[in-house]
């Protein structure tokens, strides 16, 4: 069996039946990250002891019977998520050398159903990016091509899981992040409804925003490790306690009856005739498996970039306050007074994006701009939810692209302050809204002015009503059962 | 020239609850080990979220029902964004624009101005509540030299800003306030609010404009750092004198802060902090908006205690208690219960028994009720509460229960022991506890109110001092006094001395 | 258009010490993000209220209850600077 690219129901079984121990696939996929990290830099941290330790204990509670389907499991976690006594940096100077005294929620959960950390990926610093190019620690290489973006901030986790280095990782996204990179690296990812997945112990980026989901082989695996993570949790607020169905055992369904939606504006000028292709092409397979097709308008989309932009900015300009050289992480040795504590560290400690992002959030909410930017940013927000809110009485989910294009470039995005909210366009009107994401691998294609190269993944977006995480996973289960791209290789791993 | 003073103040009461505001870590004023109440939360790390305490939401609510603010049907927290050492998130989670308690009002006695025409008379005063919103505390700072010391233990603890209109016209009207104030938020038990250890801060606005002027002045001085009622009062007097002799030279007055110098007494301009003003306000996107329904706050309303204006008024009109004992009594809550329990005691009795000079069986006039609570006041505010300085405990803990203070006056009450016994009893029980007759009984502090004794006593008494009787009968009044001392003597001190008196002078009459 | 003063007074409330050099570059930065956003000023919002969150939910609170946590300790470990149990920083001014 070929454990690198198996499914967790695969592994799963694998361990169950004894053909391999906990320790032995940790062992097998450490060996792997050592040996493809090099060209991938897909690592920032990888946590080789704690990882073999709490493997030989999986391995205990497997002979024990007490098992949970991520038993023995290994992961990889974006390095956003806090990890008690494993360093915790946001691809971040200032957080270098953070060794967290607590977990996030969602590796105290991981950790609790005996899922194994083997380290923490890369991302965009402080999830600041669509490329996994602001990282401190240099960019990630897209598996399909080294010399190309993964897509981001979570490129360090869908390249890992692109390239057969874990079978699984948790990523997070506020406008994209998930969909983005898991649609540029060809493989299956969640961004769940806001407020479905606890946000303790995830360095925040923009808190009314931020979803941590997974990325994974299949829409199966998501679902398994959607159940994992997902639940009302008492230290945030903002968490739901609406009820978690059993999704990983209630997949299959007959698409008959089911109303997609395809909204036209998501087919912007500009789109990849080969990403459009294929996405039509997968429209018409859910259409052939019953689903009714339906043309939709959400006439606000070009907008969404912008709310998105002054709105992220302004709360990144208030959560990245606290990284100011005192409590912990980077303080600056020049500094002479507080007031030097706070901006030398702060100037040394965060990349040209972080600070980007900062000065224009600050911007848009001090005296005299906060009506006309983020006041005016939070009303077409409103309106945007409204649309969405129209949308879905006529029909059940939406269809569309994930990103309009391929995977540009490593430099390519680096120098354009836009280029991620064109790059995430298509994603950020959901996440403005809450709403629960899917992206599947649909194909692949050619960039119309690099016909030369190799193909790259296009993927499918599946966006469902907010608290809808069954049905987008019946669908994307649907389309997995009957085409096989989400079980592509990249060459050379 | 005398102006009219526009005061107004900013009030921060530090609500006590076990947990911290946003977090469960503790909430100990009293803790002296530094950053020992800290967790990942109030400490800012990483990742970190605030999940609002429900009891702090409750206590806010209380002290607006009771400023008879308006309590917002929907309520939300803003991120107040700022730089400060004591402030580990970079922002403080407070209210902006919705808070917890909008407009309310309370009144307030205000004592009489200083060479006011209606020379010691009190007005009644009312002032307006502009706003009370809840908010999360900064930790504390040490300056040391050339460094600065945090600890955070305080950061996170819940506040309750109260704002009030610029509603003052006098430096004694805003110490009245924050007075009642302070018995207010004790009385509903949302805060020790004592201000020497900051659980209560007060920041006032001044600014000074001509007599008869409506509009308000184009500036406003803010006080801060005014850690005592002295100081409010002081502080505001320092702040007329200087400002008065700035408009009289024909000075234009601007916006500006000071600090009050406890020791020099004086204010001091305060460097404004850089931008100061420009705070970025937004909604804390981390925390769902709270809704409270109309009928859940009127029945929080029905619920409140007696508020100490109310209990003022009460002990007035109900025992006849004169407005500085009753306002003594309502100045420490402990105090006014005790005095209440006490009181019940009383009453009962009053209504049980026949007693010289209090009136018949079942018989409660107001007049003899009012008797009593005096002389239960007198001990209360006297002896009793000397004794409870001392000590420096509360009536709550004394040992002297009220039924036996109510037991020891009824003794009195009846002549079953002297004032100066009582005063001994008290003392005993206060050290021990115990009841007050058993107490007169082995200290052998009893009164003798036996008229056959004391009519031996004093036969005996006129029978070995013919001479003395002899200058009485002869005219001098004063040989009575030696005789009542000789009865007193003769009874080694317990007798009763008004019967002894009365005795030898119907004896002798 | 923003000017550099401006940028200069962004930074200083941001806390990030720019280089005068680094001042033009984000400026221009500043203004091409400000300029993308521009059009959206042309959406009517008359009567919309803005909304910051998108869960609806109300009075989410917790009990006022104290977690006892040894995490004290920890999190004075990674402090850069301490004096005892203090966190020491230079001196405010």
């Amino acid at each position: 069996m070929d454990y690198a690219f198996a499914t967790i129901t695969e592994l799963r079984q694998a361990l169950d039946t004894k053909q391999i121990s906990a320790v032995e696939l940790a062992k097998f996929f450490l060996a792997r990250i050592r040996r493809f990290n090099a060209e991938l830099n897909a690592f920032i941290t990888i946590c080789e002891n704690e990882a073999l330790a709490e493997a030989a204990e999986a391995d205990k509670r497997i002979a024990s019977g007490k098992v949970e389907p991520l038993t023995g499991i290994p992961y990889a976690s974006k390095d956003l998520f806090v990890t008690r006594a494993v360093k915790t940096t946001a691809a971040s100077k200032i957080l270098e050398n953070y060794i967290p005294p607590f977990d996030a929620t969602v590796i105290a959960r991981l950790r609790q159903a005996g899922s194994i950390l083997l380290g923490k990926t890369n991302l965009d610093q402080f999830a600041h990016g669509s490329s996994t190019e602001t990282s401190f620690y240099g960019p990630t290489h897209n598996p399909w091509d080294l010399e190309r973006i993964p897509g981001g901030s979570s490129g360090g986790s869908t390249a890992a899981v692109a390239a057969g280095l874990v079978p699984f990782a948790t990523a997070t996204e506020t406008g994209g992040s998930i969909r983005q990179p898991a649609s540029l690296c060809g493989i299956s990812g969640w961004k769940p409804t806001y407020g479905r997945v606890s946000r303790f112990g995830v360095i925040a980026m923009s808190s009314s925003m931020d979803s941590m989901g997974t990325v994974a082989r299949s829409v199966e695996d998501l679902a398994i490790t959607a159940e994992a993570i997902s639940g009302f949790d008492p230290k945030d607020g903002t968490s739901g306690s609406v009820k978690i169905a059993e999704w990983s055992k209630n997949l299959p369904r007959d698409l008959r009856g089911l109303r997609m939606g395809v909204p036209q504006e998501y087919f912007v000028p500009g789109i990849e005739d080969d990403v459009k292709d294929r996405v039509n092409e997968a429209i018409d397979k859910i259409r052939k498996l019953g689903a009714e097709i339906i043309d939709v308008s959400l006439p606000l989309t070009a907008y969404g970039s912008m709310v998105y932009a002054i709105v992220t900015s302004s709360e990144v300009s208030s959560n990245l306050a606290r990284y100011d050289g005192i409590r912990y992480g980077l303080s600056s040795a020049a500094a002479k007074d507080v007031f030097e504590i706070y901006s030398l560290s702060r100037a040394e400690g965060f990349g040209p994006e972080a600070k980007r992002r900062v000065m224009t959030g600050t911007y848009a909410l001090s005296v005299g701009y906060r009506g006309a930017y983020y006041l005016n940013a939070q009303k077409v927000r409103r309106l945007i939810v409204n649309e969405f809110a129209e949308v879905f009485k006529k029909c059940d989910m939406l269809l569309c692209p994930s990103t309009p294009n391929f995977a540009p470039k490593i430099g390519g995005a680096a120098d354009n302050p836009l280029f991620g909210y064109i790059s995430d366009q298509l994603n950020i009107p959901a996440s403005l809204a809450g709403l629960p994401g899917l992206c599947v691998p649909c194909g692949f294609g050619k960039p119309a002015e690099q016909r030369d190269n190799g193909d790259m993944p296009v993927g499918l977006q599946i966006i469902g009503p907010q608290w809808g995480e069954q049905q987008v996973f019946q669908v994307g289960y649907a389309y997995q059962q009957v085409t096989e791209w989400h079980q592509a290789k990249p060459k050379g791993f | 020239m005398t102006y009219e003073s526009i005061i107004g103040l900013e009030i921060h009461v530090q609500l006590k609850t076990k947990s911290k505001m946003f977090c469960g870590s503790k909430n100990d004023p009293d803790e002296r080990e530094p950053n020992i109440n800290i967790c990942e939360v109030c400490s800012g790390q990483p990742g970190v979220l605030p999940v609002i305490n429900r009891e702090a939401v409750h206590k806010a609510l209380l002290v607006g029902l009771a400023l008879d603010c308006q309590i917002a049907e929907y309520s939300k927290f803003d991120r107040k964004n700022y730089f400060y050492p004591d402030l580990p998130k970079g922002y403080q989670i407070s209210q902006y624009d919705q808070p917890i308690c909008g407009k309310g009002w309370v009144e307030i006695d205000s004592p009489p101005r200083a060479g006011a025409r209606r020379g010691g008379e009190k007005t009644r005063r009312t002032i307006r509540i502009n706003r009370a919103h809840l908010e999360e505390d900064a930790g504390k700072l040490i300056h040391e030299g050339n460094t600065t010391l945090v600890d955070l233990n305080r950061a996170g603890v819940p506040l309750l800003e109260i704002v009030t209109e610029p509603d003052f016209r006098d430096p004694a009207e805003a110490k009245t306030f924050l007075h009642n104030l302070r018995n207010t938020v004790r009385y509903l038990g949302v805060s020790d609010a004592d201000m020497e250890k900051g659980h209560l801060r007060c920041d006032a606005n001044i600014s000074l404009r001509n007599p008869g002027e409506t509009e308000l002045p184009g500036y406003k001085v803010e006080i801060k750092n005014l850690n005592s009622f002295k100081a409010v009062e002081a502080g505001l007097n320092y702040e007329i004198a200087r400002q008065t002799e700035l408009l009289a030279v024909g000075e234009k007055l601007i916006n500006e802060t000071r600090g009050w110098d406890d020791v020099q007494s004086m204010t001091v301009a305060q460097r404004s902090k850089e931008e100061a003003h420009d705070y970025r306000y937004f909604p804390e996107p981390d925390l769902p908006i709270m809704h409270f329904v109309r009928e859940e706050i009127e029945k929080l309303r029905a619920e409140l205690p007696e508020l100490p204006a109310q209990k003022l008024e009460r002990f007035q009109t109900e025992y006849g208690l004169p407005e500085k004992d009753a306002e003594v009594l309502v100045n420490e809550r402990s105090l006014a219960e005790y005095f209440e329990e006490v009181m019940s005691e009383l009453e009962e009795w009053l209504s049980s028994s026949p007693s010289p000079g209090v009136g018949r069986v079942g018989e409660r006039s107001d007049e003899s009720i009012h008797k009593l609570a005096k002389q239960a006041v007198n001990w209360i505010t006297g002896d009793f509460q000397a004794l409870l300085k001392v000590a420096g405990t509360d009536a709550r803990d004394a040992k002297i229960t009220p039924e036996n203070l109510a037991e020891l006056i009824k003794m009195i009450h009846k002549g079953e022991v002297s004032g100066a016994a009582g005063k001994k009893i008290l003392t005993i029980m206060f050290e021990r506890g115990g009841d007050p007759s058993n107490i007169a009984r082995d200290e052998g502090l009893g009164q003798v109110s036996d008229e056959e004794a004391i009519v031996v006593a004093v036969d005996k008494v006129i029978a070995e001092n013919p001479k003395v009787v002899a200058d009485f009968l002869s005219g001098k009044k004063p040989a009575l006094g030696f005789l009542v001392g000789k009865v007193m003597a003769e009874m080694k001190g317990q007798a009763n001395p008004q019967m002894v008196n009365s005795v030898l002078s119907k004896k002798l009459g | 258009m923003i000017t550099k003063d401006e940028v200069a007074r962004i930074a200083r409330l941001a806390r990030i010490k720019l280089p005068d050099g680094e001042l033009e570059k984000y400026r221009t930065d500043l203004n091409k993000v400000l300029g993308y956003i521009e059009v959206l000023k042309t959406v009517n919002t008359d009567g919309v209220e803005p909304l910051a969150q998108v869960t609806g939910f109300e009075n989410i609170f917790r009990d006022d209850e104290v977690v006892e946590t040894e995490i004290a300790d920890e999190i004075l470990k990674i402090v850069p600077e301490t004096s005892g149990r203090f966190i020491r920083v230079k001196k405010v001014l």
